[in-house]
Order: structure tokens, then C-alpha cells, then sequence
């Protein structure tokens, strides 16, 4: 290998690639717990989907768009990467090969798009979805990876590279992204039948549980791995990462028990993901104690922000924005107070005498990448809803989504009695078990 | 013949079985049942979305018995099923004019 080339590096970044891969079934997971049981399929498997679409378009164009040298002014690839091809086996980026990067960052570009899935629960044709997908990929995420990711020296994306927007790990690229791309469709698609008067509980929070850990346990790849090195920022970033969401957790829980009157697990796994959110642009700018702070912050705010969607009316069904948007803005904003100015990066934020030149610089990368993903999803929305339809029929929506798109149910409940004919048998050697548990 | 309903609280049901099995009772159907009565039911708070959850999980036993046996039969069901706490149910009876054993054809209290 050539100069330059870490082993211990590229060791570090593969694990964290294949860790961020794990997130998508662990969103999967995450979003497919909190449906009711008759679309519990289809938001599992508008996440996995992602995973299929967005490999394949990396290798063909969306690598070269999003890291390709830079076309001009920083606002996208070009297309000498285009297939891959004239990538040598060597070739570096940092101190690791550009494999090992592309398959990281790859694994960026398929998370993105699964978030938006829960803004639209229960009501998205696959067929739209998955074009959705293809088409917002191309046209958003890529362009926006490179505003954000791609450094050249200053000849770079323009908004990272070109104009010092700190996004460590994606806060903008990803979050806001995604976070406004679910409002737009959330608006394009309508409420659900019966929003506000049916109820509609999520149907296994267990399920939510499992997948909130897995989210929680990829996200060190995704942020201690946005180092590219196994070095002391990852070891930032990676302690940032673990304290912020115990401190978001913790901020939820708070603020539901004095709002509502009960500590919900629902709320300890959403205050877990917002802390993850929020941390993901400032885990390599922010001391501990930072991150603690952002952590509460924004615990506390996206427990406040996801009722919002009843004040103003749109169904954002799974909160893409309360979390995803509202704390991706948080933490992307917090760097211009939190930043030390010698963690990582060096530019410091308000509470370390920076003044307001990184606030301000924080600020426009937020509206920058909010307007520009909530406009381009919203006419994308638009276009697929006029075209070939975009939310399913009424008669579909009401019967579920799982059967008449996938043709599969997701549970067997054939076996239901089994439970009672247990409690009625009589056991030789075991005692018997009590049945359900009184209401 | 009577057909004795019984709607209870699950967990209530080994007892109600046992109690049975001890009366001599040789059969009988139970299903999984949800309902209210003056229990109504409970809040749960999903993302500070409050959903009032009526219905309640029960257990719902339906035996057949001759007459001169019905009213005791009610007495045991009601003596194992009780919790003294709200929502421990309900018990009734209904005259049912014939009974088939599927198996051998015979009718009447001969099929219990």
C-alpha cells in the first residue's frame, strides 16, 4: 500500500461501515414497532428496500456525484467515478483506501432515505416509494453529501469544505435532510383515516425497543467512525455519542413525566434517538460536558416538538420531524455555542469566545439543506402523486397496507388459543402456567 | 338443560377450572373475550398522544348443565372467580331446549 496508508485505520472504518449498515434494520425495527399491526411489514420493508436501491446507485453514479472531484462551485461530483471505475485499488482517502470510504459513506446515503419512511406510515405505495427513494437520492442526498462531506483543501463541498458549516457525522446531511423531506411528503400524502380519532398505538413497543438499541449501537460507527481514523477525535466522538443520548433520555423521560404523568419506554427509546440526532454534528466540536447539555436540550425539545404535528395538522405519523428535523437542528445550531475550538475542529462556538461567526455559519447550513430538501421533496412528492399515485387506496389504507401491497401478513395469529388450552391442560411434571395477566 | 356463561378475569381461570373439575363438571368451552362493565378500562399515553383503552382482556366460559345442577354450579363458578375488586365479571344462565354428543347422536341431558 502507499504512503500514508493506515492498517489500523481502514480496520477501524470497515467495522464502523458494517455497523452503520445495521442501523437500517434497526430503524426498520424501530419505525416497524410503532404501526399498528396491519402495516407492520411495509415499514420494515420500506427501510430494507433502501438498502437494495441505494448500493447499486452508488457504485453507478451517486460515489462519483457525491465524492467525485468537484464539477464547480462545490455543489456537486463529477462523473469520473461513474461506475466506480478509475478508482485505483491503492488509491487513498486520508489514510484509508477509497473503498473502504465509499462502502462508509455508502451506508450514509441508504439510512437517509429509510428515515423519511415514518413520516409517511401505513399509506405509501411501494412501487412510489421505492422510486421516491431513487429519485431523492439523486437529486438531494447526493448533491447534499457533497455540500457537506467532500473535502478538497477548500476546493471542496461549498457549504463544509468551502465555508467551515461543522456537520461532523451528518446533524444537516442526514437529519435536517431527511427530517424535511418527511415534512414535505407528510403534506403531500395527507393524514391518515381517522388521524387524531382513531386510536393508533404502536403495536409492539418491544419491537421499538430492540430496534432503538440497534440505532444506538450502529450510531458509534456512524459517528466515531466519521473520524476516519481509530484516533482521539473517534474517541470524542464516541464518548460524545454515548453520554449526549443517556442525557436526551433522560431529558424525554423528564419532560413526559411532568407533562403527562408517566415514564413511557416509548419515550426512553425516542429520547435515545433524539440524543443521537442532535450529537451526530457536534460529536467531534463538543467536550462531554457539551455533550451532556445538548443531550438535555434536545431530549427535552423533540419530547416537546412531536406535538406539533396535532397543533398545525399534518401527519408526520412516526415524528421524522420532531426528531429527526427539530433535533438535527438543535445539535447543528449547539455547535455554535459548544464548540471548544480544540476537540477535532477548530473553530469555537459562542460559549468559548468564537463569538457568533460559527453560529452564523451553523445556521446556514441548517436552512440551506432544510429549504433545499423540503422544496425538492415536496415538487418530487408532487410529481410521483400526479403521475403514477403515491398514497394507496382508501379501502386499501383501511384493510392494510401489508396485504394488499405485499401480499403477507406479518404475524400468525392462528395459534392465538394456544395460550388457553395450555392454562386448561393439566401438566404432569411442570406447574401450571398463570394465563394473561389481569388488566 | 341450562347454558351457564360466565365472563371473568383471566387470571381467574385455573381457579373456575379447578372448582369445576371438582363439582364434576366433564366439559367445558372457554374463549378469549374483551368488554367492560363498571371497570370501564385505563389511559396509556403513546408520544403524549392519550388513548382511553375500553375494552379490557376477560375470559369467557360457557358450560352446559342439567337444571337440577344450575344454580350450584353458578354459586361455584362465582365463589372461585371472585377477587372482590371491580371488574371481576359476570355470571348467567339461559335455558337451552337440546344438546347433541356429535359423536354418537345421543340428545338430551344424555349428551353432557
Amino acid at each position: 500500500m502507499p504512503d500514508g496508508f493506515s492498517a489500523g485505520d481502514t480496520a477501524f472504518v470497515f467495522i464502523c461501515a458494517a455497523l452503520v449498515m445495521l442501523m437500517t434494520p434497526g430503524l426498520a425495527f424501530f419505525y416497524g414497532g410503532m404501526v399498528r399491526v396491519k402495516s407492520t411489514l411495509n415499514m420494515l420493508v420500506m427501510s430494507f428496500v433502501s438498502l437494495a436501491i441505494v448500493s447499486v446507485l452508488w457504485v453507478l453514479y451517486g460515489y462519483s456525484l457525491s465524492f467525485g472531484p468537484d464539477a464547480g462551485a462545490g455543489l456537486i461530483g463529477n462523473l469520473d467515478y461513474l461506475g466506480m471505475r478509475g478508482i485505483d485499488l491503492n488509491a487513498l482517502t486520508g489514510t484509508i483506501p477509497v473503498t473502504a470510504f465509499a462502502a462508509f459513506q455508502l451506508m450514509f446515503a441508504i439510512i437517509t432515505p429509510a428515515l423519511i419512511s415514518g413520516a409517511i406510515a401505513d399509506r405509501a405505495k411501494f412501487t412510489a416509494w421505492s422510486l421516491f427513494v431513487a429519485l431523492w437520492v439523486t437529486i438531494v442526498y447526493f448533491p447534499v453529501a457533497h455540500w457537506v462531506f467532500f473535502f478538497d483543501g477548500g476546493n471542496g463541498g461549498w457549504l463544509g469544505d468551502r465555508n467551515g458549516v461543522i456537520d461532523f457525522a451528518g446533524g444537516t446531511a442526514v437529519h435536517i435532510n431527511a427530517g424535511a423531506a418527511g415534512l414535505a411528503l407528510a403534506l403531500v400524502l395527507g393524514k391518515r383515516i381517522g388521524f387524531k380519532k382513531d386510536p393508533m398505538r404502536p403495536h409492539s413497543l418491544p419491537l421499538v425497543m430492540l430496534g432503538s438499541g440497534l440505532l444506538w449501537f450502529g450510531w458509534f460507527g456512524f459517528n466515531a467512525g466519521s473520524a476516519l481514523a481509530a484516533n482521539g477525535v473517534a474517541g470524542m466522538a464516541f464518548m460524545n455519542t454515548q453520554v449526549a443520548t443517556a442525557a436526551a433520555m433522560l431529558g424525554w423521560l423528564a419532560y413526559e413525566k411532568i407533562k403527562h404523568g408517566a415514564f413511557t419506554t416509548l419515550g426512553a427509546a425516542s429520547g435515545a434517538v433524539a440524543g443521537l440526532v442532535a450529537i451526530t454534528p457536534a460529536c467531534g466540536s463538543v467536550s462531554m460536558l457539551g455533550a451532556i447539555a445538548i443531550g438535555v436540550i434536545a431530549g427535552a425539545a423533540c419530547a416537546a416538538a412531536i406535538s406539533l404535528k396535532y397543533k398545525f395538522g399534518f401527519d408526520d405519523s412516526l415524528d421524522v420531524v420532531g426528531v429527526h428535523l427539530v433535533g438535527g437542528i438543535i445539535g447543528s445550531l449547539l455547535i455554535g455555542f459548544f464548540a471548544t475550538g480544540h476537540v477535532g475542529q477548530t473553530a469555537s462556538g459562542l460559549f468559548y469566545g468564537g463569538g457568533f461567526t460559527q453560529l452564523g455559519k451553523q445556521a446556514l447550513g441548517v436552512v440551506v439543506v432544510l429549504v433545499y430538501s423540503f422544496v425538492l421533496s415536496w415538487l418530487l412528492g408532487t410529481a410521483i402523486q400526479k403521475t403514477i399515485g403515491f398514497r394507496v387506496s382508501e379501502d386499501v389504507e383501511v384493510a392494510g397496507i401489508d396485504q394488499a401491497e405485499h401480499a403477507e401478513s406479518a404475524y400468525d395469529f392462528s395459534a392465538v388459543g394456544a395460550s388457553l388450552a395450555r392454562a386448561l391442560s393439566t401438566p404432569v411434571t411442570v406447574p401450571a402456567e398463570k394465563t394473561e395477566v389481569d388488566a | 338443560m341450562k347454558l351457564i356463561t360466565a365472563v371473568i378475569k383471566p387470571h381467574r381461570l385455573d381457579e373456575v377450572k379447578e372448582a369445576l373439575q371438582a363439582f364434576g363438571v366433564h366439559g367445558l368451552t372457554v374463549t378469549e373475550a374483551s368488554g367492560y362493565g363498571r371497570q370501564r378500562g385505563h389511559t396509556e399515553v403513546y408520544r403524549g398522544a392519550e388513548y382511553t383503552v375500553d375494552l379490557v382482556p376477560k375470559v369467557r366460559i360457557e358450560i352446559l348443565v342439567d337444571d337440577d345442577d344450575a344454580e350450584q354450579l353458578i354459586d361455584v363458578v362465582v365463589k372461585a372467580a371472585r377477587t372482590g375488586k371491580i371488574g371481576d365479571g359476570k355470571v348467567w344462565s339461559v335455558p337451552v331446549d337440546t344438546a347433541v354428543r356429535v359423536r354418537t347422536g345421543e340428545r338430551g341431558p344424555d349428551a353432557l
